[in-house]
């Protein structure tokens, strides 16, 4: 029971039941703006309150891994962008391929922050009781990096605990701000991972052509939106303090 | 309203214009603007977003109806962002000459 490119009784035409779906899917987009900007708010309400913490816990963030990951994701837009493009001129076959290649880089994506989440536990930044901004440099732990990294880090922070004597605390409230943000991110690509999936099983049985391609479209817009949110996150976590470090 | 399919090349040529933005960004954050390397990092995330939601998004394709609630969504959150900040801005004013003049405030009697 595929009604696939059907006209429904309520439209007057498939374009405007296209524009429709469409719209529909916007609005929900605008809800995801706020749901997200409700977080951007109190990162930046706390980051002028706590500049220097905040500033440190930036600086604490493999830059690396995190440019690797923003150029990925934006590579899954592209094949996302291609996914569409593919589905609406009928390349029934290239549609599969590019959907599976977006999977494959959320995925890549995903995976680059189970390392680096892993990372933040090794050097006891994982907001809780074990959370200690300076732990690797008071215990000069080998999975911390290279002792001239440690060196820079530790005139850093000594020079931080002067201007904000409670630097560990706001610290913490910088990397609770870290998970909170990149874990909800993490969450929409797990759930944009689902959907992709779902949309593979039915492009690889041929469902979408120049007349129906509504589901990739939209998941394309969600997959795209969440991207959005990576390009502003990646500047505010990772760059806030890159040149005093 | 037929549909409007984006050529492949405009694809690849946004990729290009959203790498060389990623690269710019790193490569500003490493340099010292002072209060200015918040503006260049938002500014270039922004023209990353405008890019993305116009061509990726098809935004610049889509009905009017469309284009105006992706407009409403950031009208929202400039309204969220603005007004919230403008409170929290205004916190830490100094104290009114009334309130100084105060010399045992009255919430000490009652205690």
């Amino acid at each position: 029971m595929h009604r696939t490119g059907e006209l429904y009784g309520q439209f007057q035409t498939l374009d405007q039941q296209k524009e429709t779906a469409t719209l529909g899917m916007w609005v929900f987009l605008v809800t995801e703006i706020l749901f997200f900007g409700g977080l951007f708010l109190a990162y930046t309400i706390n980051r002028h309150a706590y500049s220097t913490a905040f500033g440190i816990g930036g600086n604490m963030l493999d830059l690396t891994l995190g440019t690797a990951n923003t150029v990925v994701l934006i590579a899954s837009s592209l094949t996302m962008a291609m996914a569409v493009w593919a589905a609406t001129t009928g390349r029934k076959s290239l549609v599969t391929i590019f959907l599976m290649a977006t999977l494959i880089l959320g995925c890549i994506f995903l995976g680059v922050k189970v390392v680096e989440y892993k990372q933040k536990y090794d050097h006891h930044l994982i907001p809780g009781n074990n959370f200690d901004i300076s732990y690797c440099v008071k215990s000069q732990n080998p999975v911390c990096g290279a002792p001239a990294e440690l060196a820079t880090e530790a005139k850093e922070i000594e020079e931080a605990l002067k201007v904000d004597p409670d630097l560990n605390a706001h610290a913490q409230l910088y990397f609770s701000l870290y998970f909170g943000m990149t874990g909800l991110h993490a969450l929409h690509m797990i759930i944009g991972a689902g959907l992709l999936f779902w949309l593979i099983l039915q492009a690889a049985h041929g469902r979408f052509d120049a007349n129906y391609n509504t589901p990739v479209e939209n998941i394309g817009l969600y997959w795209h939106f969440v991207d959005i949110v990576w390009i502003y996150l990646f500047p505010l976590l990772y760059l806030i303090n890159r040149h005093l470090g | 309203m037929s549909e409007h399919i984006v050529s492949p090349k405009i694809y690849a040529m946004i990729f290009l214009a959203l790498m060389v933005g990623t690269f710019l960004t790193v490569f500003a954050a490493t340099r010292d603007f002072g209060r200015v390397n918040i503006v260049i990092a938002l500014g270039i995330a922004t023209i990353k977003a405008t890019l993305v939601i116009l061509f990726f998004m098809h935004g610049k394709y889509s009905a009017r109806r469309t284009k105006l609630v992706i407009v409403s969504g950031f009208f929202w959150l400039a309204i969220m962002l603005g007004l919230t900040l403008a409170d929290y801005s205004t916190r830490h004013a100094e104290p009114s000459r009334s309130q100084l003049n105060q010399t045992v405030p009255s919430r000490s009697i009652v205690s």
